[in-house]
């Protein structure tokens, strides 16, 4: 009687290591993706300011209209890609011309002197600093789930769970420039 | 995020447990010496508990009012301030909140920052206006970042915890002194108890003496160390530890005290608002370490932005370990990020004057421009007067509906 009372017992702690195991992944996953989906909060937030940012500018810049083209081009496609890697890439290639946009504004004083694009500028950068650190948290998310992922013993049970894809920009010099500011 | 807070929070829930302890023994002490009797050491027990319950009651549902208004903060719009604001949000993404804490503004010339809020989805930050008068963008994200590390790692919860037991533990021992002294002997005098009684009541006697005195230590000491883990905290969201330093070393420069100095609020703060800040030395009666320390581990992390880095810093300007290896595996090999470019951009009499706007703002300003000349006028909402002149160009202003 004894023997069947200890068997029983262990075989309950081992239901409940493997539950509290198996839930544990599960939340280091959903907090990966919870993660994740910050950052499209973010680039989408970014996709909307683009617009904005060029009808502000629109009537200072008469001779840069191909700039201009270039970012709506940069910032369409952006908003088009799927995928973590095609994104990666078209969201990077918004970051440079973004940038380069920024760098173009330096030569127009009556544009920064102006509030509207102050106030869109300092949303610009805090965007800009958002995706960042949404990357970053993202990364350190993912980072935390595979680990938990491929450490035994939740090796043994994670045979269902796919391993995080790391967000990177296409270029990855690019990815360590820190957040723009303007 | 989970893992490495429930290791920090095993350490500091000992220490926590470790101050229950002495607060129920305090009321024992107190009971027994009252009543003489066995029934009296439960009583006393029962009733510091009761009290401690009642108040950590209270703190729960009415603290974070409570602290903010003591400390004359204001929620601040969006719309008011939106660099800090944005600032706040930018934080949050790093540090994982389900929820950007409210943003709120203390009018104080004085450059000082602390975070209230018992759990991360309902919390707020509160800056001075002498602090966003002086810092650029990343040192503002470096003491942001701090603040956020404070509720991430819910200190508010425990420190008011601690902070609970801590005053009802002085109480106590308060009136088990005036007791001592007004009566208490000739109670001892009829005791029948005779040898052992007598030793009783020397132990029951010096626990009353010492009890706040330890419960002091230990409180401080706990302080002491949630604040190099949101430093650490802050190094890890921000991967910008020169950004944090720097607004330290300028809180530390700026020699303005703060106008509220209550005891009571002094550990919310990022730096002690009182005049011993600019002690060298860590004092055993301090609620923070010295700031110069803070920099120097901050400045000692070596181009690292991770929990590693703080931590072989930390090592190596005090010995000791802050962490244990699990929470220090969380986040390792980080490199340090470069400084934003925007550093030293903004004019200082800009940025004071978009803090203190920002103020009058939360404080519910009306802002009303002259329509004759440039003049933009800030009206008190105590104003009664309906019909103004312009204080510039003398003409009326239109009427305020």
């Amino acid at each position: 009687m004894t023997g069947l009372w200890i068997a029983l017992a262990i075989a309950a702690i081992a239901v409940a290591y493997f539950i509290v195991l198996y839930n544990g992944l599960i939340a280091a996953r959903n907090d990966a993706r919870n993660a994740w989906a910050q950052i499209d909060v973010q680039l989408k937030r970014r996709h909307d300011l683009v617009p904005n940012l060029v009808a502000a500018v629109k009537g200072y810049m008469q001779h840069e209209r191909g700039t201009l083209e270039l970012l709506v081009a940069a910032r369409n496609q952006a908003a088009e890609a799927r995928g973590p890697a095609a994104q990666g890439a078209a969201e990077g290639a918004l970051s440079g011309v973004l940038a380069r946009f920024l760098a173009v504004v330096e030569a127009y004083p009556d544009l920064k002197a102006n509030a509207n694009f102050r106030a869109l500028q300092e949303e610009l950068a805090s965007t800009e600093n958002r995706i960042a650190f949404a990357r970053q948290a993202y990364n350190d998310e993912a980072a935390r789930y595979n680990t938990r992922r491929e450490t035994f013993p939740a090796r043994l049970i994670s045979g269902g769970f796919q391993k995080a894809e790391y967000f990177e920009l296409e270029n990855r010099a690019q990815a360590a420039v820190p957040p723009a500011s303007f | 995020m989970w893992e490495q807070i429930r290791r920090n929070r095993r350490r500091s829930a000992l220490v926590v447990a470790a101050m229950g302890v002495l607060l129920v023994a305090t009321g024992a002490a107190l009971g027994g010496l009252a009543a003489q009797n066995e029934a009296g050491f439960l009583l006393g027990a029962a009733v510091a508990g009761v009290l401690w319950l009642i108040q950590w009651g209270i703190t729960a549902s009415q603290g974070d009012r409570i602290l903010l208004r003591v400390a004359g903060a204001k929620e601040v719009r969006k719309a008011d301030h939106p660099q800090l604001h944005n600032v706040v949000e930018e934080m949050s993404i790093a540090a994982s909140l389900d929820q950007k804490p409210r943003v709120c503004l203390v009018d104080d010339p004085a450059p000082n920052a602390f975070a209230v809020g018992r759990n991360p989805r309902d919390a707020a930050v509160a800056v001075t206006t002498g602090l966003l008068r002086r810092l650029d963008r990343d040192e503002l994200q470096g003491v942001i970042a701090h603040e956020i590390g404070h509720i991430k790692n819910r200190d508010v919860a425990l420190m008011t915890t601690a902070g609970i037991m801590l005053g009802v533990i002085v109480l106590l021992s308060e009136i088990g002194a005036r007791s001592l002294r007004f009566g208490g002997v000739r109670h001892s005098r009829s005791s029948r108890k005779g040898g052992g009684g007598a030793i009783v009541l020397v132990l029951v006697v010096v626990l009353i003496i010492l009890a706040p005195l330890l419960a002091q230590l230990i409180y401080f000491a706990l302080s002491r160390r949630r604040e190099y883990l949101a430093d650490a905290s802050a190094a890890r969201f921000t991967r910008y530890p020169e950004g944090l330093a720097r607004a330290l070393e300028k809180i530390d420069a700026s020699g303005v005290p703060l106008a509220d100095t209550s005891k009571v609020t002094a550990p919310m703060y990022i730096a002690p608002p009182a005049a011993s800040r600019r002690r060298a030395v860590a004092s055993w009666f301090s609620t923070h370490p010295p700031l110069s320390e803070r920099i120097r581990i901050l400045r000692g992390m070596a181009g690292g932005a991770g929990y590693d880095a703080y931590q072989s810093a930390y090592q190596e300007a005090r010995g000791g370990t802050l962490m244990g290896a699990r929470t220090v595996s969380e986040a390792r090999d980080l490199p340090a990020r470069a400084a934003l470019a925007e550093a030293g951009a903004v004019p200082a009499a800009e940025r004071a004057r978009a803090a203190s706007d920002a103020f009058l703002a939360a404080s519910g300003y009306a802002r009303r421009p002259c329509p004759s000349c440039t003049a933009l006028l800030k009206l008190p909402p105590s104003l009664q007067e309906r019909v103004l002149n312009c204080p510039r160009c003398g003409q009326p202003l239109p009427r305020a509906d």
